[in-house]
């Protein structure tokens, strides 16, 4: 499968601040990829880059093998849906989708049209009168109609419930399948996009921790609990996480490469086993880089609290 | 899906077991992968790997252009493949747990008959 987007040692520096710091990887043709990372962690700074709107301080980019800066052939097949897109103020919700079907050359204006009414957009509203839901829904209504072959989402639902969201994920999976493309999913709501999504980059403070299959990942991560002993015994197989202990019982947050045998080893020391969601795996690696700390731990636990 | 195990294995697993029950009965068609995709709202690679485990262990058949098939004698080499399966998934951890509660194995296959019985 070819790549449609390589990356080499790129770092980006704002003054002082290193907001991307020697990142290479490569995004395979047509896959949906999770872009991943806590706020600040560049996930923004990266997608701008690629899509031509901010600068590298060094490193190497390529996008269907050229480089995006002014270049049309690029830019032409590329949609960036940002968090919080402006439109200018005197433009009509009809104006915003026909300037778009201008610019894509694959856009689906019947596509576009079905999207209007599942999102129930008024046609005629001016966008500055939109609520922050319905701007989130009209830049995702052109987020999948352009059809572009390089499909940028970056946390497009401020405002939007979850009702409007799985409508969200429910024609991003039809359109995709019946019309495959790359598409990058940049998202805090990692629980809710780990079964569409095939490939997981995530970022933690302008470093590339994980770039992976989502598959590979599932079930690297395990909670065992039980007696200390045993649960020492069975952590041994991995690099531990996370741990919190009490009395003659510890329950062990452990990465490793557990498959059906770890569960039954696991069964016959006693232990109970859980495996970890994507989004337990990704708050386990993005705290435990700042050390087994009470503070991370305790952010991770009020998390779990939380469920 | 359920969390900690590659979906594809679940999916191959959500079919086998609607083969074993009777609702896909052999040569009959499976749902295609777009279908598995829509449905179990997963990615569409995804439900494709797991519809592969099952053509490459002879329990599905392509028909090309037409859909997958189930093979004839799938569901007796499912079941096969399953009864090996039981010991370890339910009488490993039900013999754990008996010996918890101190309970001897003479005693749990009384247990056993006097449940067959009263159903």
């Amino acid at each position: 499968m070819s790549a449609v987007v390589t990356v080499t040692e790129l770092t980006k520096r704002y003054r002082g601040v290193t907001a991307l710091d020697g990142v290479s990887f490569s995004l395979a043709e047509n896959r949906i990829h999770g872009l991943l990372g806590r706020n600040g962690a560049g996930k923004t700074t990266l997608m701008q880059i690629l899509t031509a709107q901010n600068f590298a301080t060094s490193g190497e980019i390529s996008v269907f093998g050229q480089h995006p800066y002014e270049n049309e052939q690029v830019l032409s097949r590329i949609s960036f849906i940002k968090e919080s897109q402006t439109y200018p103020s005197h433009l009509r919700v009809t104006h915003v989708l026909r300037a778009a079907r201008l610019v894509y050359p694959g856009w689906d204006e019947e596509f576009a049209q079905r999207l209007v009414d599942v999102f129930q957009l008024p046609r005629g509203r001016n966008v500055r009168k939109l609520s922050r839901g319905m701007l989130s829904a009209l830049g995702i209504v052109v987020g999948l109609a352009s059809r572009a072959p390089l499909t940028f989402f970056d946390e497009p639902y401020l405002g939007l419930d979850a009702v409007a969201r799985q409508i969200f994920y429910d024609h991003l999976l039809a359109d995709y399948t019946e019309h495959p493309r790359t598409i990058v999913l940049s998202t805090h709501l990692i629980d809710e996009v780990s079964d569409l999504i095939e490939h997981v980059l995530l970022i933690d403070r302008g470093r590339l921790l994980l770039d992976v299959e989502a598959e590979a990942l599932r079930g690297q991560v395990v909670t065992v609990s039980g007696p200390v002993a045993a649960v020492d015994e069975f952590s041994r197989t991995g690099t531990e996480l996370h741990r919190a202990s009490l009395g003659g019982t510890a329950r062990v947050t452990v990465r490793g490469d557990f498959g059906p045998a770890a569960h039954d080893r696991a069964r016959s020391l006693g232990l109970d086993l859980e495996a970890s969601s994507l989004q337990d795996i990704v708050v386990r690696l993005t705290t435990s880089q700042n050390g087994h700390a009470t503070g991370s731990a305790a952010a991770a636990d009020k998390k779990e609290a939380v469920r | 899906m359920e969390d900690g195990r590659p979906i594809f294995l679940q999916i191959a697993e959500l079919l086998e077991n609607s083969i074993l029950d009777g609702t896909f009965p052999e040569e009959s068609q499976v749902p295609s992968t777009n279908e598995l995709a829509a449905f179990h709202r997963i990615n569409p690679a995804t439900a494709a790997k797991g519809v592969n485990t099952l053509v490459d262990d002879g329990t599905l058949y392509k028909k090309r252009g037409i859909g997958m098939f189930v093979s004839s004698g799938a569901r007796a080499k499912l079941r096969g493949r399953r009864r090996d399966e039981f010991a370890r998934q339910y009488v490993r951890p039900l013999l754990t747990e008996a010996r918890k509660l101190g309970i001897e194995p003479a005693e749990l296959k009384s247990m056993i008959d006097t449940w067959e019985e009263g159903r």
